[in-house]
């Protein structure tokens, strides 16, 4: 075991995937010599060489289509999208061939890229730096898409990303880059699945469902809620397409409550997704009605504003309660 | 908003502008070219005889297709009609190993790469959205977005230079495409990192219904320079001068003098496919000119002056183009009907959760038909 922060442990991933396979090659602008604008690949070019960490032109649509190509010629390209907000020009590239390649194909063709997203935020940034884009992709049949909350996670996911024979978007929780954690180095990545969800905290009165930057905040929402006598379950999702709907069920069928919450914005986002298909399953098991905690349907706010836009332990405390039908702030608003 | 009008751009119907490379004129003459006569000195009266074969067989493919459209038996055909000698020339430069990224308007050099003649029509019948394994001809399946395959083919040539391979990439689009910003971006990462990479770009003056005017107001090949890249116009109605700029491009890349890009000046003479009406915006002078230059009558008439278009040979063509027709329909209509479960097969490599309960919901549904026929009957 080894104490490392976030943005050290995707580094470490990296580093071992690359070692174990020289395939695997990096592309990205600005991950060479300075090693990413966050230091993500920080090392990895000095080490690897320029042949497998490659400083492309800065220009999205190209370093996802040559990816593409990469990948037709058997690499497993890792694609550092700077920051979410710059990932739209390279959206038709992702949704139109990486996404749809290998389907076009018959399966003669596959698509291993790993596609890094630094997202989220909570940083102060300007406009285009603190965006939730995930329901973009976890719309996109053909593109699996997780995101860690936590060090060991972010080192054994990095790893599980490359090594899946479709293409992965791995969004990065830029606010939580600088938490440091445990992370056993020596693990086997094929061990466990990037696919499972986790019960980060058990409960029993209510289930909250987050991913992400907000796993923490839900963990200390359930630490508050437990100081005023209601037993919290938080579920750290870990992978948003699949959803593993089956540990989310569990849950709710012992809670009867369910509360989600996201940075994105509300409407048409995962939240919706969850509530519905969590509806569908267990609908006689629930007490009220599924509530979502969420950012609005605004763009990201200047950041003066984003902390009224992103969810934090008072609202999140607020949604339990709303599940409850305990005073909240909605109390006695018929709809 | 005025348009230049396309004839006053470089490559109108006009004639060839300076600079345009030709090795036999549109009335089938041979015109020595010392810089690219080295290019095909093997190319002798039989290999000549060859690639007319292959224009006439893949001008039969195109038209049989068509057919096949309007019997009903394909829901669309894009034809190819008057670009054989610029995808015939060019395809038949190529090495097995190099790897061609298409459009879906290069039914010619698919041929030149081997494809079985049934999976050109997959797409077309709707059996599949792909006809063939990219890996078995080296040719990636017909790309629709525009241009976007340029890029793949850059990143191939990335590839190739990481495995200190000799291999080439090619990528075949129209002038449309060279609008694209993927086009742009795709030169640009090509130059920087000297990919081995041709760019073919098939000016064949429309974009559906938009002249090549209203994507350039320059020659296309002039922009190339500009990203670094050497580029040459050529005529591409002339299956010989295709054939010699694309081995010089190939013999660039191999060497290490990465990309090159191609524009092959030759027209769309039909539609843009079966669903177009080209007489809502083109003049029938405009194909009429074109027609004077087709690629086929040209070779024809320099074959001819040589001796070489006897009864003996045409009789031979027309047999080799009527069996790969009849083997072409009997593909079509003998191709099997995709099963419903089909519709979820390779969506992804590995089991989905998400999609394998959507399947096991939808077979489930399909199966409640056969339950309530067999209730019913029973009832």
């Amino acid at each position: 075991m080894s104490t490392l922060t976030f943005g050290r442990a995707i580094n470490a991933g990296l580093r071992r995937a690359m070692d174990n396979d020289p395939k695997v090659i990096l592309m990205g602008e600005d991950i060479g010599k300075l090693g990413g604008v966050f230091r993500i690949t920080d090392g990895l070019q000095k080490d690897f060489g320029a042949h497998r960490v490659l400083d492309t032109p800065l220009a999205e649509a190209g370093i996802m289509g040559t990816a593409v190509g990469m990948a037709y010629r058997g690499y497993r390209p890792v694609v550092e999208i700077q920051f979410d907000g710059f990932i739209y020009p390279a959206f038709d590239q992702i949704v139109c061939q990486v996404a749809k390649i290998h389907y076009r194909t018959q399966g003669a063709v596959k698509m291993p890229i790993t596609i890094r997203v630094p997202f989220g935020g909570g940083i102060g940034s300007p406009e285009h730096h603190s965006e939730s884009p995930e329901a973009y992709f976890t719309h996109t049949s053909g593109l699996r898409v997780i995101s860690p909350s936590n060090p060991q996670d972010a080192y054994t996911m990095i790893q599980q990303a490359i090594s899946s024979d479709d293409p992965v978007l791995y969004f990065e929780p830029k606010r939580r880059y600088h938490v440091k954690g445990e992370v056993d180095e020596g693990s086997d990545p094929a061990a466990s699945s990037m696919e499972k969800a986790c019960v980060v905290t058990e409960g029993s009165d209510v289930t909250l469902v987050t991913y992400g930057p907000l796993v923490p905040t839900a963990r200390d929402a359930a630490v508050a809620a437990g100081d005023d006598g209601v037993s919290v379950e938080v579920i750290d999702l870990r992978s948003l397409a699949p959803i593993d709907f089956e540990t989310v069920e569990a849950s709710v069928r012992k809670t009867g409550r369910l509360v989600i919450t996201h940075e994105a914005a509300q409407s048409g986002g995962l939240g919706a997704e969850i509530a519905a298909s969590i509806t569908e399953r267990c609908f006689y098991h629930l007490e009220h009605a599924p509530v979502r905690v969420t950012g609005f349907d605004i763009p990201y706010p200047y950041s003066k504003l984003e902390f009224h836009h992103l969810p934090d332990l008072d609202r999140i405390l607020d949604g339990v309660d709303r599940v409850l039908g305990r005073p909240n702030s909605l109390s006695g608003l018929e709809r | 908003m005025a348009l230049k009008n396309i004839e006053s751009v470089p490559g109108g119907p006009d004639g060839p502008p300076p600079g345009l490379i030709q090795l036999i004129t549109a009335d089938g003459i041979r015109v020595p070219d010392p810089a690219y006569d080295p290019l095909v000195a093997d190319v002798d009266g039989a290999a000549l005889q060859g690639l007319y074969e292959d224009m006439v067989v893949v001008r039969r493919i195109d038209a049989e297709a068509t057919a096949l459209q309007r019997q009903g038996e394909l829901a669309l055909w894009p034809p190819l009609l008057g670009q054989e000698a610029a995808q015939i020339g060019s395809g038949r430069a190529l090495r097995r190993d190099d790897f061609v990224f298409s459009s879906y308007r290069e039914n010619a050099v698919a041929y030149c790469r081997g494809v079985d003649l049934t999976d050109i029509l997959r797409v077309w019948r709707g059996n599949a959205s792909s006809g063939w394994d990219p890996y078995a001809i080296n040719m990636a399946t017909p790309q629709v977005i525009i241009g976007a395959q340029t890029l793949h083919a850059t990143g191939y040539a990335m590839g190739i230079l990481n495995d200190g391979d000799d291999a080439v990439a090619v990528t075949y689009f129209g002038d449309g495409a060279t609008s694209q910003g993927d086009v742009n971006e795709a030169m640009v990462f090509a130059a920087s990192f000297q990919a081995p990479v041709i760019f073919f770009c098939q000016n064949n003056h429309w974009a559906i219904s938009e002249p090549v005017g209203l994507q350039a107001h320059v020659p296309i090949a002039n922009r190339a320079p500009g990203f670094g890249i050497p580029s040459v116009r050529v005529d591409g109605n002339d299956v010989l001068a295709c054939l010699a700029v694309t081995r010089q491009a190939l013999a660039r890349a191999r060497s290490g003098g990465g990309p090159t890009f191609i524009e092959a000046v030759t027209y769309r003479m039909g539609p843009h496919t079966t669903a177009d009406d080209p007489t809502r915006y083109r003049d029938a002078n405009e194909l009429e000119d074109w027609a004077a230059k087709d690629p086929l009558k040209r070779l024809e008439a320099h074959l001819d002056s040589r001796g070489l278009f006897d009864e003996a040979f045409t009789a031979a063509v027309k047999a080799k183009a009527d069996a790969v027709a009849a083997e072409l329909r009997a593909g079509c209509l003998d191709m099997p009907e995709p099963a419903p479960s089909d519709v979820f097969k390779h969506v992804y490599s590995t089991p989905n959760s998400w999609l394998d309960r959507q399947q096991d919901h939808y077979e489930r549904y399909l199966s409640s038909f056969a339950d309530s026929a067999s209730s019913d009957g029973s009832s």
